[in-house]
């Protein structure tokens, strides 16, 4: 093996950890029987093969060579704790392994992601520790990084990961694919985990930034990842294409000065072609399947914004309909008022604003900033400016995200001249 | 396989009715079919007959009346079971016909 430039290993080793982590990682809680082990071992591979492939040059399969090099190492880190034994409960009984050299040629190694996705998304798991754990075995992520992408405490990300790996191991949560008559029903709660960590991503709640690419692009590589895994099942399908549709217009979302631009007003020629395109296919894919899941209804209204040429020319019956099927199957105070929203723009604003009015009394509504965003918006076109003006009053003091709330500050200033 | 403690909940209201009642139908059922998975298991009686003895942190005790915790749901029995993991408890869970609902605690093992 050739020596290899330390830049071009660092590059290597980067790029495994990015590709290969939920590879390696699953395959190696195999043989370790446990979480924590398994992450201890997967990263002192990580750390060795920035030295060993600097020395022998980069393998053939950095995935293959890294998890047989975590495997072996799992296996040392049992003979030593055998002497001081813990005693923690197997998340499974390891298996019998026997470890050859690391091997630069890619051996046949079971793919076990689905495991390892379908365990951090145990519904026996608080909805924070689902996201926390995907984050963190299935990305790879830090806990400062998780911690930093909410915007909380690293030692709160920490807690909650240790208190869910504790209840993996004690409650005997399964290292397994649910059986056929679970599978929908605990499918949907990962696509739920990935779809939630796309828009934190997208929209960050709150800070500086309008989107937190980073985020966002994890929530799009879980969701290949799951189309990869489960080709023939049409809500991943439904939620890659629903991902790669609202990423596709991600860079028209802010102008050159960084301020927020709505889809209204956005330059449709920022948007990623190749992403609608792929998105539609998978959209059709998924839309082959009935009834329709809550994703691919999710995509298909996407789609009909992303395949318009202008906000003028947007199919609003089209997008209304699409959004009476979503509220009839899936209700929520979310999906009524973008229903409203559609509603404003396919018959008339002050139907739309009826609606919205309606909508104050949800009570999880009542401190959602884009309620009174769009009665401020239907308001201002309806030429009742000076209800309008309090409307964006309420959204201002609702809305954490800067971005927004510069936005917001303009439409107002706007108003009062 | 492991060990859960099962913890069946029910209305106090719906409690303090049955009381005297033999058991009902609907667990003799689910005691028939799950039988190999259950070790153990009891009905108690309701709340207003329970006490609670807290220790007071001065090597004493203090004894009151009632749960620990009051709530409009009340501990109505257990089920101490083996399962292979927690999907299978959870499974059990599910069929343990409880008026409110269970709690599913995994049980500790000591080595």
């Amino acid at each position: 093996m050739p020596q290899a430039a330390s830049s071009e290993v660092a590059a290597a080793v980067a790029d495994a950890h990015r590709r290969e982590w939920a590879f390696v990682l699953a395959a190696t809680v195999r043989v370790a029987g446990d979480i924590d082990t398994a992450e201890e071992a997967v990263q002192d591979a990580y750390a060795s093969a920035l030295s060993t492939w600097g020395a022998r040059g980069i393998p053939r399969s950095p995935g293959a060579w890294l998890t047989a090099t975590a495997r072996r190492r799992a296996l040392d880190i049992h003979r030593r704790a055998a002497t001081a034994r813990r005693a923690l409960p197997k998340l499974l009984e390891p298996e019998a392994y026997i470890p050859d050299e690391p091997g630069w040629e890619a051996e046949e190694i079971p793919d076990d992601r689905l495991r390892l996705i379908f365990t951090c998304c145990h519904p026996a798991l608080s909805p924070d520790a689902r996201v926390a754990l995907t984050l963190r075995l299935l990305c790879g992520l830090s806990t400062a990084d998780v911690a930093r992408a909410f915007l909380l405490p690293e030692a709160t990300i920490a807690a909650r990961v240790t208190r869910a790996k504790k209840k993996i191991a004690a409650a005997h949560i399964p290292y397994r694919v649910p059986a056929a008559s679970e599978l929908r029903e605990r499918l949907d709660g990962v696509l739920s985990v990935v779809y939630l960590v796309y828009t934190t991503g997208h929209t960050a709640p709150s800070g500086e930034n309008l989107m937190r690419r980073d985020l966002a692009e994890r929530g799009l590589e879980l969701a290949r990842m799951l189309r990869v895994l489960l080709p023939d099942d049409g809500d991943v399908a439904g939620l890659l294409a629903l991902v790669l549709l609202t990423d596709a217009r991600s860079g028209a979302r802010l102008d050159e000065h960084r301020e927020l631009v709505l889809m209204q007003n956005q330059d449709r020629s920022k948007w990623d072609r190749s992403a609608i395109t792929e998105g539609v296919a998978l959209l059709r894919d998924a839309l082959q399947r009935r009834p329709p899941g809550r994703f691919a209804l999710m995509a298909a209204i996407a789609a009909v914004h992303d395949e318009s040429n202008s906000w003028s020319e947007t199919d609003w019956q089209e997008i209304l309909g699409l959004y009476d099927l979503l509220q009839e199957r899936w209700p929520s105070p979310v999906v009524k008022l973008n229903r409203a929203i559609a509603l404003g723009f396919a018959v008339g604003y002050a139907e739309g604003l009826a609606e919205l009015d309606a909508l104050g009394a949800e009570p999880q509504l009542a401190r959602y900033p884009y309620l009174a965003a769009a009665r401020a918006d239907f308001l201002t076109r309806l030429g009742r400016f000076d209800d309008a003006r309090v409307a964006f009053q309420e959204a201002l003091i609702l809305t954490e995200n800067d971005a927004e709330r510069h936005y917001l500050q303009t439409r107002l200033s706007g108003l009062s001249s | 396989m492991s060990k859960y403690l099962v913890l069946i909940y029910q209305d106090e209201a719906v409690a303090r009715q049955a009381e005297g009642e033999s058991i009902s139908s609907a667990y003799q059922e689910f005691m028939d079919r799950r039988g190999p998975s259950l070790l153990s298991g009891a009905a108690l009686q309701p709340s207003s007959t329970a006490t609670s003895i807290r220790r007071d942190g001065a090597g004493g005790f203090r004894v009151t009346d009632g749960p620990f915790a009051e709530s409009k749901e009340t501990l109505g029995g257990y089920y101490l079971i083996e399962a292979v993991d927690l999907d299978e408890a959870l499974e059990i869970g599910k069929e343990v016909p409880a008026g409110v609902g269970v709690e599913v605690w995994p049980v500790r093992v000591v080595s």
